[in-house]
């Protein structure tokens, strides 16, 4: 069980929300994690290797300001099964560029813009994540 | 200054994913299941992030071009094709195994958990072999 938490999800939308505003203003791009890391890789077609480095440096530092800041640790729970792990970040690697964007890029950014495509795959994308954890948790047991 | 301001830019949208929740894989997975212990936060995330960019995206698009940069680059395709329905069908595959999309697990590596330390190499080699694949396979 997770504790429901309404206000500070709303609130951590919000500042999703409003750096992708504020990428849109300064870079005139969408704030799609899935592209930004994956051009990090090459082959390179642009010159935006510095800004989106400089963009990722920004998502680490994140939980390590608020932890130097409490002095609290963030809650935090991941399964360490290494070949679930590993297929997870294989399917969610693969499938996010294959597929022009991930939660960021076609969820947030997409459906603000009310593009078509991301609506799409954003209903795509829920869907088979509900019916793997249903398989996962309640046909094969968790 | 640009590389200043996209790491900034980065760190709101890391503390957001923080302070969302949305950076633990046990909260995306239970918001992932319906039938047993769901909690519809991330649905509150979505709503936060999609009213702000709805409105936002509105203004900053009035300008004729953004700060850094001589135009904006929004996307404007429109064409529903099967590369937009596999990727998005693996991708939530992966994200309903691991409780992890992009942001979140890049966010967590300065935490160090062991499973983020195996999910985000296997991320990368992922989006290489998809734009390794991508490239054979344009004309």
């Amino acid at each position: 069980m997770t504790e429901f938490t309404p206000v500070a999800s709303f609130l951590g939308g919000v500042m999703i929300g409003l750096a992708a505003v504020l990428l849109m203003l300064a870079q005139g791009r969408i704030a799609g994690i899935s592209t930004i890391a994956g051009r990090l890789l090459p082959p390179y077609s642009d010159s935006g290797f510095g800004a989106r480095l400089a963009f990722v440096l920004g998502l680490i530092a994140a939980p390590l300001l608020i932890m130097a800041v409490t002095g609290a640790a963030i809650e935090q729970t991941v399964s360490s099964n290494a070949l679930l792990m590993i297929v997870a970040g294989l399917l969610v690697g693969f499938g996010s560029v294959w597929g022009n964007g991930c939660t960021s890029g076609h969820g947030v950014c997409g459906l603000s813009r009310l593009s078509v495509r991301s609506f799409v795959a954003t209903l795509v994308f829920m869907a088979t994540g509900f019916i793997t954890v249903f398989l996962v948790r309640h046909v094969f047991g968790g | 200054m640009a590389l200043l301001a996209n790491f900034l830019i980065g760190l709101i949208f890391g503390l957001g994913l923080v302070v969302s929740g949305m950076s633990n894989p046990a909260k995306v997975l239970n918001f992932l299941d319906l039938a047993g212990s769901w909690d519809p936060s991330l649905a509150f995330v979505m709503g936060g992030a999609v009213l702000v960019a709805f409105f936002g995206y509105r203004i900053v698009l009035k300008r004729k071009a953004p700060i850094f940069d001589t135009v904006f680059h929004v996307p404007t395709r429109t064409d529903i094709d099967t590369r937009l329905i596999v990727g998005p069908a693996l991708f939530g595959m992966g994200w309903g195994l691991g409780g992890f999309c992009p942001g979140p697990a890049l966010t967590a590596i300065g935490l160090a958990a062991p499973g983020t330390l195996m999910f985000v190499p296997a991320m990368f080699a992922g989006m290489w072999m998809a734009r390794l694949l991508a490239t054979q396979r344009a004309p």
